[in-house]
């Protein structure tokens, strides 16, 4: 038995090297790697058995976690790539972006306050929507434009966007529960 | 590259040689043990022909007196030294079970409470074992052999000390075990693969102590669990309390002695059994002081009392829902599992969320155990190509504290397993030798809310300036649940490596031997990846420093220049072989060599960006 961790997310699933990508075809082949990695098909093996499928199988849900989640695809595609999506350091946001958020966060805590869900829920779909736009802006920027450092703005961008995206869940979260 | 390649010698069993297996749900009220026996699975009955067996054992001064139901039959008498409802203490502290009504007396450990008994102080663990032992023995006498391993169930909603527990109460019973698999779970794979369900189910799990919930997609042979929650401290038994609170109050008492308490109890049980097929009953007893109580108890009553414990179950399964993104009109079937599924306004308020009649067509109370019976074949080798696939998840988040007795969420909730996840960290004293890492489970954002799992120590970090040191900390969750977390420093030559098993109420010794422990076996799959790890890095610096040169050549003379170049080549020289550490040694060496370019280089660019401003301007 034989894995290559040196395999690149890609290559693990067999799909090309895009930010496009077909989710059908990424699940058949994290359930076909599953089957053969899983730990519980090492259950009564050896030791060496054992750990090797346990590090396999761990490493076949990282790259599945990881390729599924548009922004942790964008940002391991320009990490393969050598570019640094820099979401710690850099903060230099455009400042309509950044209104926007305000505007965004002020929404979220309203329908916080006045504990909202329909309204929350609302918000939620709209952000949502704005993502998948963005998203799509990604795949123009990585896959045909090539232009990395515009996707590495989309990155730090949506990264935003799935905080508030959190914080909406939780105030549903904590007005439901 | 980093190519493992492992072969083994046959490991496999030798073709039709049938390998025993059980399946074991060792629940709260009663537990099972079930196998796989030509192509059937059944539930393996004592020699009376009964297959459930009470979790109780009795402690006598000479030890063990009884497990099942003669232990059942001793606790009115003997109250203090029959231990029912055990798995509500496993890897539980005092403070955890709070105020519920038990004869018990309880000692105070560090992690996990323990109990005074006639045989002696018992933790959980130890009773858990002799109910185990008694299946075990069960299941061999009945299978004519000894077990080749078992699958131990667990509630969903376990956290990691309540694992760590079952599973060593399973290894103190002398069975090695397979897996310990989701209750919720199990229950799918024997409904799944008896119905051929497809599509996407709920798993309602009300039983003795603990509830579950578990929202999973069926697809031909592979069944995913997309989220989990549950209460592991809510079940059968806390409406028992509520009817034993609710009598003591009709009869104008108060306190009661252990013994009175057990009686009440369990004529409380006996009571809520009746009003599943009633719609009244009696509850009658006699008190140690003579005093009699006869009361009339109506299903209205009952289902008054206990309103708000059924609502309790459905917010966990509405956050199960949502974490699963999906809503209630979209799940195909609701599984009821666990014996407290058969109360009649269970059965309702899971009918009015779903707006569908729940499946009750397996006895609830055997799904459980036919289902890790199933898993226990497969994993014991039994099973050919054609065998299904179980991706199960991790119920609660793990982390770290950080400044501020704040929770940092390393592994969320509802991840895939098995998962591993590093985060790295630094130190924030100049020469910080030593870190301490404290290790969480739960969901809430204060380290008070959360449950520790562990704390250790990192020693040996080389003395840095602060924030120099990189601390990576590796949190690995194997395909029992079960986390394992391991530090290293990064940036240094040296590495310092261990491995904790978090668990409850670990000595300084036991710590210690878990350390030597885990460094043996750290060891050997480190190599591979410090290999690979160590030539990613040094080929970053490499390219760095080509790169480097190319632009900026002209700042370095001609000695200078010998001297990296030949790092340089001796550095791809050490790529190419698999010593990891000498790939680090010569990639410091390269640091050292192009120090002084580096510093050339910063005051070149510092005098580019300078040119053509004027002071003022700055």
């Amino acid at each position: 038995m034989t894995f290559d961790f040196a395999q690149n997310h890609f290559e693990l699933f067999q799909l090309p090297i895009l930010f496009a990508l077909d989710n059908k075809q990424l699940d058949a082949q994290y359930r076909a790697l599953q089957a053969e990695w899983h730990p519980d098909r090492f259950a009564s093996g050896s030791d060496a058995e054992r750990r090797l499928s346990l590090q396999a199988s761990t490493q076949v849900n990282e790259a599945w976690q990881t390729l599924r989640s548009p922004v942790a695809r964008a940002r391991y595609l320009l990490a393969l790539q050598g570019v640094d999506t820099q979401e710690e350091t850099n903060t230099a946001m455009p400042m309509d972006f950044l209104m926007n958020q305000m505007i965004w966060r002020e929404h979220i805590a309203e329908g916080k306050a006045s504990q909202n869900v329909e309204r929350l829920e609302e918000l939620n779909s709209e952000l949502r929507e704005e993502m998948g736009a963005l998203e799509s802006e990604l795949a123009q920027q990585l896959d045909v434009a090539q232009d990395f450092a515009a996707a590495a703005l989309s990155v730090r961008k949506l990264r935003f966007m799935e905080k508030l995206d959190q914080e909406i869940g939780d105030a549903i979260e904590s007005v439901l529960f | 590259m980093a190519l493992l390649q492992i072969s083994e010698p046959g490991m496999s069993a030798a073709p039709h040689q049938h390998r025993l297996a059980v399946g074991i749900d060792l629940g709260t009220t009663n537990s099972l043990v079930a196998t796989v026996r030509s192509g059937s699975t059944a539930c393996l009955p004592d020699s009376e022909g009964r297959t459930l067996l009470p979790s109780v054992v009795h402690y006598s001064a000479s030890g063990v007196d009884a497990v099942g139901h003669k232990a059942q039959a001793r606790q009115n008498a003997d109250p203090a030294n029959t231990i029912v409802s055990v798995k509500r203490f496993m890897g539980r502290g005092l403070k955890d079970i709070g105020d519920l009504a038990t004869p018990y007396r309880f000692v105070e450990e560090p992690g996990m409470l323990k109990l005074h008994t006639a045989a002696g102080i018992k933790s959980p663990v130890e009773v858990s074992a002799d109910i185990l032992r008694t299946l075990k023995d069960r299941a061999e006498a009945s299978l004519g052999g000894e077990l080749v391993g078992a699958v131990i169930t667990v509630p969903a909603y376990f956290d990691d000390a309540q694992r760590q527990a079952t599973k060593d109460a399973a290894k103190l019973a002398g069975l090695n075990v397979l897996r310990l698999l989701n209750e919720p779970t199990a229950a799918a794979i024997a409904y799944g693969l008896d119905n051929g369900a497809e599509g996407t189910y709920v798993i309602y799990d009300l039983g003795g102590g603990t509830f579950d919930v578990s929202v999973l997609e069926l697809t031909r042979g592979v069944f995913e669990v997309k989220a989990t929650s549950g209460d592991s401290q809510l079940g059968g038994d806390d409406f028992d309390h509520r009817i034993h609170c609710w009598v003591l109050e009709q009869a104008g008492l108060s306190q009661l002695n252990a013994h009175d308490t057990r009686l009440l109890l369990t004529r409380a049980r006996e009571a809520k059994e009746a009003l599943t097929d009633h719609d009244v009953t009696h509850i009658a007893a006699t008190l140690s002081d003579g005093q009699a109580i006869d009361v009339e108890f109506t299903v209205a009553q009952f289902q008054q009392l206990t309103a708000h414990l059924v609502q309790k179950t459905l917010t966990p399964v509405k956050k199960a829902l949502r974490d699963a993104k999906i809503t209630a009109a979209d799940v195909n079937g609701v599984v009821l599992v666990g014996g407290a599924t058969r109360m009649p306004h269970v059965r309702q308020a899971v009918e009015t969320l779903f707006g569908q009649t729940p499946l009750t067509n397996l006895d609830p109370d055997k799904v459980v155990a036919l289902g890790a019976a199933m898993q226990a074949d497969v994993l014991a080798g039994n099973k050919g190509e054609d065998d299904w696939l179980l991706l199960d998840v991790i119920p609660l988040s793990l982390g770290l504290e950080t400044m501020g007795d704040l929770v940092e969420k390393v592994i969320p909730r509802n991840s895939t397993i098995p998962t591993a996840r590093a985060q790295e960290f630094t130190t924030f004293k100049d020469g910080q030798t030593a870190m301490a890492i404290h290790v969480l489970q739960g969901e809430r954002e204060m380290v008070r809310d959360c449950r520790s799992l562990a704390r250790f120590e990192l020693r040996g970090i080389p003395p840095m300036v602060a924030g120099a040191a990189r601390i990576r900390v590796t949190f690995q969750v194997d395909a029992d649940g079960l986390l394992s977390v391991s530090a290293r420093e990064m940036s240094s030559g040296i590495e310092a490596s261990i491995a904790v098993k978090p668990s409850y109420g670990l000595g300084d010794d036991e710590i210690g031997r878990m350390l030597i422990d885990s460094m043996k076996h750290a060891n050997d799959d480190m190599t591979q990846r410090k290999l690979a790890e160590a030539r990613v890095d040094a080929l970053s610096l490499l390219q760095a420093t080509q790169n480097a040169l190319a632009l900026d050549g002209d700042l370095v003379d001609a000695e200078e220049r010998a001297v990296i170049d030949a790092v340089l080549a001796n550095l791809q020289q050490k790529m190419a072989a698999d010593d990891a550490d000498a790939i680090r040694i010569t990639a410091e060496k390269l640091n050292e060599v192009t120090a002084t370019f580096a510093a050339r280089r910063m005051d070149a660019a510092v005098k580019r960006g300078l040119a053509g401003h004027k002071i003022g301007d700055l």
